[in-house]
């Protein structure tokens, strides 16, 4: 990035403190892809890197492209909005799918039956 | 005001997609205005034809409320997830399933409610099943059924129903 001397000081921490928090989070979140032990286990990992992931990278890039250019831009925060409303859609189409072939396969894993509710 | 709705069917759509189109187009020039223009309006018609059931913000405070609870959740739990994937073999063990009845009967509440349920790293939906309002859901860390219970019903369904019902 051509830029990136013109960035002061403090911007700097600033934004690589975001990008590797929000790395850090994400590879976590690959890191529990491998080690947790079945599919619906591994379905919460990939919404670490969707959510805190996403988020501190595109905090990094709003304070560094507000600061270089001197004005706020905030457009970033369609990118959280899309990866918000699009990442349930294919996480729960896996889990009903998933469910469905266990139970007509008679794999373990779901419970034949939905469980009872929990009532308070 | 009809005749508006007959050209407008939705304005705050029509508002929010031109808002959109401008910031991805970074521009305030007229050409990316009457674009956005076209844009929106054609988005507009597209939701006529989609025909949804009406809603409105009715209750922008308690919406307010709600968007903070998430965040704050989300933080929590990604820092959760995240110890349970790096500690040890012995915590990954307690996944599973459990079913809740829910009280909330709104369908943009119910969508809203299982954003917030897969977005927060610990909580996955599964399955709703609206003649008998049950709701399956599957936990990472599930050692007691009854207080996910307590989180989903006090902390989100109880603003959701203020704010659609």
């Amino acid at each position: 990035m051509s830029e990136a001397p013109d960035l002061p000081l403090w911007a700097a921490l600033l934004v690589s403190f975001f990008i590797v928090v929000g790395a850090l989070v994400t590879l976590i979140g690959s890191i529990g892809l491998w080690r947790l032990p079945d599919f619906y286990a591994r379905l919460h990992a990939p919404s670490l890197g969707a959510t805190l992931g996403t988020g501190s990278i595109l905090i990094g890039s709003m304070i560094c492209f507000s600061v270089l250019q001197s004005r706020p831009l905030v457009h970033e925060v369609l990118i959280a909005l899309f990866v918000t409303i699009t990442t349930p859609v294919t996480l729960m189409l896996l889990a009903r799918a998933s469910v469905y072939r266990d139970r007509i396969e008679g794999n373990p894993g779901p419970p034949e039956q939905d469980p009872e509710p929990t009532e308070l | 005001m009809t005749a508006l709705k007959r050209v407008l069917p939705y304005p705050l759509l029509f508002l929010a997609l031109l808002a959109m189109w401008l910031l991805l187009m970074q521009s305030l020039s007229p050409g990316q205005i009457l674009l956005g223009t076209i844009v929106a309006f054609g988005g507009c018609w597209l939701m006529v034809a989609l025909d949804p059931p009406p809603t409105g913000l009715r209750r922008p405070v308690a919406a307010m409320r709600l968007a903070g609870r998430v965040f704050v959740d989300v933080f929590r739990s990604n820092v959760a997830v995240g110890s349970i994937i790096l500690g040890s073999d012995e915590r990954r063990t307690h996944a599973g399933f459990m079913s809740l009845r829910l009280d909330l009967t709104n369908r943009y509440g119910l969508a809203i409610l299982a954003i917030v349920m897969t977005c927060t790293p610990g909580t996955q939906w599964v399955h709703y099943d609206p003649a008998s309002r049950v709701l399956m859901l599957h936990v990472l860390d599930l050692v007691d059924e009854k207080q996910w219970a307590r989180i989903i019903k006090q902390r989100y369904e109880s603003l959701l129903m203020e704010i659609f019902e």
